[in-house]
């Protein structure tokens, strides 16, 4: 019997498989076929693209799409760091490219990532908790957390902006900021920093922050609309925030904030539109949203061209082709400075692997390629 | 006793080491007519003493057709799937009443030591008895732990015992029983155990290159996985003239760490949860004439303190409450000598309570009834059930869900072409449902008061051929195979998300499940006193997410279900001594819906072994025990980024008065 069942084990081993080694997870390359314009190919090199990953899943991913090959790469940061403990990290929240440096937010790994920007080599990395967003201005990152100072009320915990010498890597201030900030812009040597309060539902922050950047501290608070997100900064100097809302009664809202001649920066004008995303390239802001409805139980999804000159929508084809009602969750959106063609991100139900969808400046479908799990952040790279 | 033997001639129980001996175990108050018409899988005795199993958890995986999943650690969750329909299809009862979790429907078997237990019973589709409380005909899958019964020698009025084991991970394990006969007919037992862990242990994470070269090779100690636990359990048993009766008073306290997934950069997590169960239940069963009746009640009450004290993420600091009352009445009849049927009722009362904010507070009152009826004849057994369900929901807020009534029908049949009844052939189509836990519809932010319940249909066809010895060197033989198709409908699926107490909320949709299980025991006696039993398991389950047509991951294998696992016991006793040795594999998975590379997870196998050896000392029984699990020292993941212990040991000593 007891050979009979060695025997047995044996058998059923060789035919159902043994442990091989475990290897990272190696890069996998697809040939959209569509290389870039020769005007773009002139400037840039190609796009990052960076995939959160479901949280605890450690899936966050890097892929590159080359504007000279067509060729897309995924998950390509592995194969360049392969000394890298568990990899990338879980849930990537932001990806920026300042000079000759990449920069990657990993919120759940608790770091920033600095690799080099040609090949996403590893420079080094920054140890921050729960960290969102990154921005640059003068040699320096700006980094917003979740995490402030331990105060008695666990409940009531501000959030902070670390300020990271680019040279260095070492974080050289500190400034406590309204509750779990976001995004920041910088506009006339003042840092704006959104604030969402998204820990304390349903008593959310409402604020923006203002830290002057010579003295790196709190100069005051705009009050704009509760859970605030998205914070850019256009050509003129003005303000483009989105509010969240809470899902229930508040409906997500887009507000401009911009300083009358020398005065402070107030709101000045809302739009009644729910925004996931949104990229402004000159006078035009390309948005996205998806908005849960509590009631409706429903994704409620919105794209669209607003006009910064004029506040107001612009009327056209641009997304209208039927591939955009193919998306599920669209979680971002870049649009290419040079062409005005644009990639949409495709999250689909979250644990299973997104799109990349391009399409073309008047809106036509270009290609779509398959990337890592959800895929909500994206950088190009100049030549 | 009758019929018990009767019992025991026909259907032929498997598993043991001693036949005679079993008849001291098999529980007999219920008639023959009363019993399951299909056969099920028992690990009892000694054989479950003999496995190197901390929890009824780890004792589960050598069941065919069930699917563990481990978080890793003396104090990680542990729950398990059965023929990959879901943890929530399953029903877990304890000493005949069911164990209940309204609040996420998933019972942590780690929580339940195996020390106390004689039998775990699993049955497919439902334990298909007629006296029984109305809920059990609603399961896709039963089991059932049994806790040990009194049993006294011959002028012997007591019974002591104490165990004690060390491990590693810091692990102590203290436990006592006594069994005292208060009168002829009223025994009582008292069983406690503490244990305390610091539930460090040693994983490895190593991945190479493409050329073979390493590229990472990072061991690492698990933190925050420490834990103490407490169980308490008092038992009074009566007999009655054609009757019995059974009081439990169960207490359960424990703190731990959550160690949480290991990710990049993050080592420690410092997530800990406190657990203060009580739960009291009665059970009355008596025959009048042909009439046989069964009263059951049960009240339950769960303390579940959970903190987050990780300062990098919300800080969580939430208690929940959970209540539940249960009443059951089942009544069987015996209409011919060959024909019973039986009619039951159960009303189940749940309520959660929780200072989160925006809790809701969820209760729900659910109703079975159930119409059940059997034919039993020497060559052929039969029961068809309905069961209807009725549950509704109230929550502070103003609109509380529409109630639900479902109605579950379920054919059971079983034939013994051979004169000897050696082979059985048998066969059921059962449905059933679950209803959407407290957790799915309720949960701040995470719940969805619209989830539809999720149903499950099941045909299953099988076999077993059972066979004894009575001279030779074979002594039993048994051998059983099942083939099934499932499928389950609006299929809600949860992933942990970052925190374990936490889930994402997701509506598969559709399953299709073909399995095949196979199962074969043998005891023999090669010589005078050399007792050696294998058993062998194999599971083998084709489980398709179907939902969507038109999605990337149509007809991928459903997440941690491995299409082959199985395992392999193989025991030695020889006079004083007895040498265990376990395997268990689980076969290529994914951890998430679609079936690439980046999910794919590869095999794990292990190899328990244990050493055994008993003496006695002036009237002191004793064993000692030392055990060595995962011998192989694989590094592996159940669940990915929750690393499993590598080889390690413990020593146990046993002694009884």
């Amino acid at each position: 019997m007891k050979r009979k069942l060695i025997i047995y084990i044996a058998v059923l081993a060789a035919i159902i498989g043994c442990r091989t080694d475990e290897t990272i997870n190696y890069a996998e390359e697809t040939e959209t076929g569509v290389p870039g314009s020769p005007t773009v190919q002139a400037e840039l090199a190609g796009m990052y693209v960076l995939n959160e990953g479901n949280m605890g899943s450690n899936k966050c991913t890097l892929d590159y799409l080359d504007f000279c090959s067509g060729i897309y790469t995924r998950n390509m940061y592995a194969m360049v760091n392969p000394g890298v403990p568990m990899e990338l990290g879980d849930v990537g929240n932001d990806i920026q490219i300042y000079g000759s440096q990449l920069w990657m937010v990993i919120n759940c790994s608790n770091k920033v990532e600095v690799c080099q920007a040609s090949d996403a080599k590893r420079i080094g990395l920054v140890d921050i908790p729960n960290c969102r967003y990154v921005t640059f201005d003068g040699g320096y990152a700006y980094v917003s957390s979740y995490v402030g100072p331990v105060t008695i009320d666990p409940n009531a915990r501000k959030g902070r902006v670390y300020k990271v010498d680019t040279l260095t890597l070492t974080v050289v201030d500190t400034v406590t900021v309204g509750y779990q900030p976001e995004e920041m812009a910088v506009v006339d040597g003042k840092l704006y920093v959104a604030n969402s309060g998204g820990y304390r539902v349903p008593n959310y922050d409402h604020t923006v922050s203002v830290i002057d950047l010579e003295t790196f501290e709190e100069e005051r608070t705009i009050d704009v609309a509760i859970n605030l997100h998205r914070c850019r900064a256009d050509q003129y100097g003005n303000l483009w925030v989105t509010s969240r809302g809470d899902g229930y009664d508040e409906p997500a809202r887009l507000y401009c904030l911009s300083r009358e001649g020398d005065g402070p920066m107030n709101v000045t004008s809302v739009f009644d539109i729910s925004i996931s995303d949104l990229c402004i390239v000159g006078d035009s802001l390309y948005y996205i949203g998806s908005s849960f409805n509590y009631i409706t139980m429903e994704n409620e999804l919105s794209m669209g061209i607003l006009d910064i000159r004029k506040y107001e929508l612009v009327t056209g084809t641009v997304f209208d082709s039927p591939k955009i009602e193919e998306i599920k969750m669209p979680y971002g959106i870049i649009v290419n400075p040079i062409d005005r063609d644009f990639y949409l991100m495709d999250a689909m139900d979250y644990v299973t692997p997104g799109k990349l969808l391009h399409f073309k400046a008047d809106g036509t479908f270009d290609f779509e390629v398959r990337t890592g799990d959800i895929p909500g952040h994206a950088a190009f790279l100049w030549k | 006793m009758v019929a018990c033997m009767h019992l025991w001639a026909q259907q032929p129980q498997y598993s043991r080491l001693d036949s005679i001996l079993q008849l001291d175990v098999v529980y007999v108050t219920s008639r023959y007519n009363h019993k399951e018409v299909i056969p099920s899988q028992t690990l009892s005795g000694e054989l479950l003493e003999k496995l190197n199993a901390h929890s009824v958890a780890d004792a589960l995986r050598y069941f065919s057709g069930i699917q563990l999943k481990d978080y890793g650690g003396v104090g990680g969750i542990k729950t398990v799937n059965i023929r990959s329909m879901g943890t929530n299809h399953l029903g877990i009862s304890y000493d005949g009443i069911e164990l209940g979790n309204a609040q996420n429907g998933q019972i942590d078997l780690g929580q339940f030591s195996l020390d106390n237990v004689e039998e775990i019973t699993l049955f497919n589709g439902q334990k298909s008895a007629l006296l029984q409380p109305a809920s059990d005909f609603g399961h896709a899958g039963a089991i059932y732990i049994r806790t040990r019964a009194p049993r006294f020698d011959e002028g012997k009025d007591y019974n002591m015992r104490f165990k004690a084991k060390y491990g590693s991970s810091d692990l102590l394990r203290l436990s006592t029983l006594w069994e005292q006969r208060l009168t002829p007919r009223v025994s009582s037992s008292l069983s406690v155990e503490a244990m305390t862990a610091s539930g460090k242990y040693k994983f490895r994470y190593m991945r190479k290159n493409q050329d073979g070269s390493v590229a990472y090779d990072t061991t690492a100690i698990r933190q925050n996985g420490d834990i103490w636990a407490v169980r308490a359990e008092g038992n009074l048993h009566g007999m009655l003239d054609d009757g019995f009766w059974k009081f439990k008073v169960y207490t359960y306290h424990s703190e731990r760490g959550i160690p949480g997934a290991i990710v990049n950069n993050v080592w420690r997590r410092g997530e800990r949860q406190s657990d203060h169960n009580y739960f009291t239940q009665g059970r009355w069963q008596q025959q009048f004439g042909n009439l046989t009746t069964q009263a059951v009640a049960k009240y339950a009450y769960y303390h579940t303190h959970y903190v987050n004290r990780d300062t990098t993420q919300l800080m969580v600091d939430n208690t929940y409450r959970q209540q539940e009352l249960y009443f059951s009445t089942s009544n069987v009849y015996d209409l011919l000598s060959w024909w019973s049927a039986s009619l039951c009722y159960d009303f189940k009362w749940n309520r959660l309570d929780s200072d989160m904010r925006q809790f809701v507070e969820p209760q729900r009152y659910s109703n079975y009834l159930s119409l059940a009826t059997a034919v039993n004849t020497e060559r052929f057994k039969m029961q068809g059930s309905v069961l209807m369900t009725a549950v509704k929901d109230h929550t502070r807020k103003a609109a509380s869900p529409k109630s639900i009534v479902e109605y579950t029908p379920a054919v059971f049949a079983n034939v013994y072409p051979l004169e000897s009844g050696d082979l059985s052939i048998r066969a059921y189509a059962k449905k059933s449902f679950r209803m959407p836990t407290f957790n799915d519809l309720y949960y701040t932010e995470i719940g969805n008061a619209l989830l539809k319940p999720e149903s499950a249909l099941q045909y299953n066809i099988g076999m077993s051929y059972d066979h004894q010895w009575r001279k030779g060197p074979f002594r039993f033989l048994h051998v059983q195979t099942d083939i099934y198709y499932n499928s389950v409908h609006d299929k809600i699926i949860a992933y942990p998300k970052g925190q374990q107490f936490r889930w994402t909320m997701l509506n598969l949709g559709k399953v299709h499940i073909m399995g095949i299980d196979v199962e074969a025991e043998l005891t023999t006696e090669l010589m005078p006193d050399l007792l050696l039993t294998g058993r062998v398991q194999y599971t083998y389950q084709d489980a398709r997410d179907v939902t969507d047509p038109t999605s990337s991951y149509y007809r991928d294998q459903i997440p941690y279900i491995p299409l082959h696992s199985g395992s392999a016991i193989i025991n030695m006793q020889y006079k004083d001594w007895d040498l265990n040795y376990s395997f268990i594999y689980s076969g290529e998975r994914y951890n998430q819906p679609a079936n690439i590379k980046y999910n794919y997870m590869q095999p794990w196998y292990t190899s328990d072994v244990s050493l055994a050896y008993k003496f006695q000392v002036s009237g002191l029984k004793c064993r000692v025990m030392l055990e060595v699990n995962n011998l192989f020292s694989q590094d592996y993941d159940v669940i990915v980024n929750y690393p499993m212990p590598k080889r390690n040991y413990g020593i146990t000593l046993d002694m009884k008065i």
